[in-house]
């Protein structure tokens, strides 16, 4: 059944506008990061980056980008350990609880985040662990590892058992297997939810706000600061905070498209 | 070859299993039993007498649950209709420009929901990108929309966006273009496809989408916060009030189990329905 030309023009015109329509709270928070003004108004009169120089002096912004940053690095490498297991469990092995492991996965995602925070906090109190960043490590690990693992499994469907049949027949072990079989081919999926994980944690703030204890993320202290006793410091520390993601997302992207085409180029 | 799946499955599910277990399932049970403690005590050494939970109705926390629940409803329906004609055209009309969607919407899930709401706020608030650049062209100014029910909905829309519109693609891709050009063959009207052929056979997607959205905006709390400055006060910024302010866990633990029992009775009921293996393409 074709679609007729004008429905087609109307669904991209649909769809660049809900394009528009995520990205324009950025694109004021762009503005606002570089007025001048210390209380923001439109139309700005005067631009300075006075306040990403304040920024990039203050103590308490490299704090802040250092306990996220441990964070997500953290969250990072045990995320994708988990996810390489926990995919090949998820979608590779054909074992009892399979079904119900999967499902297990998925009710974290399917929880609200506030909640699980501090229903952590309540585990964490109990048990007698005084909460820091680490055990915001443990609360972004609750919802990220779950969604690696869901990307790696993805890759994970899509593999040829009959190739790890064919090394164990010729006498491989199981490790080896893993090392020399496995890993490689589901190298691209543990990446991706490598980036996913990263940038998951560096962003999010809701598992955050509960758990860090005296610590603090920078999602964390931007939402403290939108609430209450706002800070001209607000928008910049949000632009940088993106910027850095978006930055990363290219690396990894034209990182990815090199690879790429040295393949190609020694194959052709 | 097959007893040693078994083994491999078990011992390659066990970090995850154990994260899950030991931060995730015991702490829901910290929280039960919480949530039965007599009021503002700290520790679980104590006699339960469930005072929270009738709390809970004499002091009008219902008031809370409902309207979170009824603006995740009202998100949620307005979601399906917003991202409909969206994900239709990203399963079956745009070729390449699918994936340019694609990285948009999931790029802008990595920037911090709160920064995202809060560049609303510079956006529409008074003296704000569209009331300041209208009134210095025009000489005529406008109320803000902010700090209102309606803008906390607006806000959860914009927030859960790519929670539906992913899924719902999804679903909308396993519709089989025959089916389509079969029935439009036979004579059968575009809103009778939508009725009788699509909706039906994109209803897993229609349905993990629609449970997304709705459970994680019933326990959202930074929209209100943020976008409706107080205006309605949602359940989990009761839940977090009687934690911080209120000194009252056991209070915040009746009031989180209330909302852990919807939102996880709808989750299990959508889980156990989701067939995993089909959705995300076992080859076997």
């Amino acid at each position: 059944m074709k679609t007729s030309q004008t429905t087609r023009i109307a669904l991209y015109v649909y769809g660049v506008a809900i394009i528009v329509f995520l990205y324009l709270p950025l694109v004021s928070v762009g503005f606002a990061s570089i007025s001048k003004a210390r209380y923001l108004s439109f139309p700005i009169r005067h631009y300075s980056t006075k306040w990403y120089a304040e920024a990039l002096r203050s103590d308490t912004v490299s704090d802040l980008l250092f306990t996220s940053l441990k964070v997500a690095v953290i969250v990072t490498l045990v995320s994708m350990v988990v996810a390489f297991f926990g995919a090949l469990a998820f979608a590779r092995y054909q074992w009892r609880f399979c079904s119900l492991f999967q499902k297990l996965i998925l009710l974290p995602i399917f929880f609200p985040q506030t909640v699980l925070g501090l229903a952590l906090l309540m585990w964490f109190n109990s048990v007698g662990v005084i909460p820091s960043w680490k055990t915001a490590v443990v609360a972004h690990l609750v919802w990220i590892a779950p969604i690696a693992t869901l990307i790696v499994a993805i890759r994970a469907y899509s593999f040829d058992p009959a190739l790890e049949e064919a090394a164990r027949d010729m006498g491989a072990s199981t490790v080896t297997i893993l090392r020399e079989v496995t890993l490689p081919l589901l190298m691209p999926g543990l990446v991706s939810a490598g980036l996913f994980a990263f940038l998951l944690s560096w962003g999010n703030f809701p598992l955050s706000l509960f758990t860090t204890g005296a610590d603090s993320t920078l999602p964390e202290w931007l939402y403290a600061k939108m609430v209450s006793g706002y800070s001209p410091l607000v928008p910049t520390l949000g632009v940088m905070s993106v910027v850095g993601s978006f930055a990363l997302i290219l690396l990894a992207m034209s990182i990815g498209w090199l690879v790429r085409s040295v393949r190609e180029a020694r194959a052709g | 070859m097959e007893r040693h799946d078994r083994k491999l499955g078990l011992l390659s599910a066990m970090p995850l299993g154990l994260i899950l277990v030991l931060s995730f399932l015991a702490p829901l049970v910290v929280v039960a039993v919480f949530s039965v403690m007599p009021a503002k005590v700290f520790t679980l050494a104590h006699m339960p007498d469930f005072s929270a939970y009738s709390v809970f109705f004499e002091r009008g926390y219902y008031k809370s649950l409902l309207w979170s629940l009824a603006m995740a409803l009202i998100a949620t329906l307005a979601l399906f209709l917003v991202c409909w004609p969206l994900a239709f055209g990203m399963a079956k009309v745009f070729g390449r420009f699918t994936l340019v969607l694609t990285v948009a919407v999931v790029m802008s899930l990595f920037v911090s929901e709160n920064i995202r709401l809060f560049g609303w706020v510079l956006t529409l608030m008074k003296g704000g990108l569209f009331e300041g650049y209208f009134r210095s062209l025009t000489g005529i100014g406008f109320d803000s929309p902010l700090y209102n029910t309606g803008i906390i909905i607006f806000g959860l829309v914009y927030v859960y966006l790519p929670f539906m519109l992913f899924p719902l693609a999804q679903g909308i891709s396993m519709v089989p273009d025959d089916t389509r050009q079969a029935a439009a063959d036979l004579g059968a009207s575009r809103w009778q496809i939508l009725c009788q052929v699509e909706l039906p056979l994109a209803a897993p997607g229609i349905m993990v989408g629609s449970l997304l959205t709705f459970v994680l905006a019933a326990g959202a709390l930074a929209e209100s916060k943020i976008l409706g400055g107080q205006a309605v006060i949602v359940i989990a910024d009761d839940i977090e009030t009687a934690f911080t302010f209120g000194q009252n866990w056991p209070l915040g633990a009746a009031l989180s189990m209330v909302l852990i029992v919807i939102i996880g009775g709808l989750a299990l009921f959508g889980v156990s329905r989701i067939d995993l293996d089909a959705i995300m393409g076992r080859k076997r």
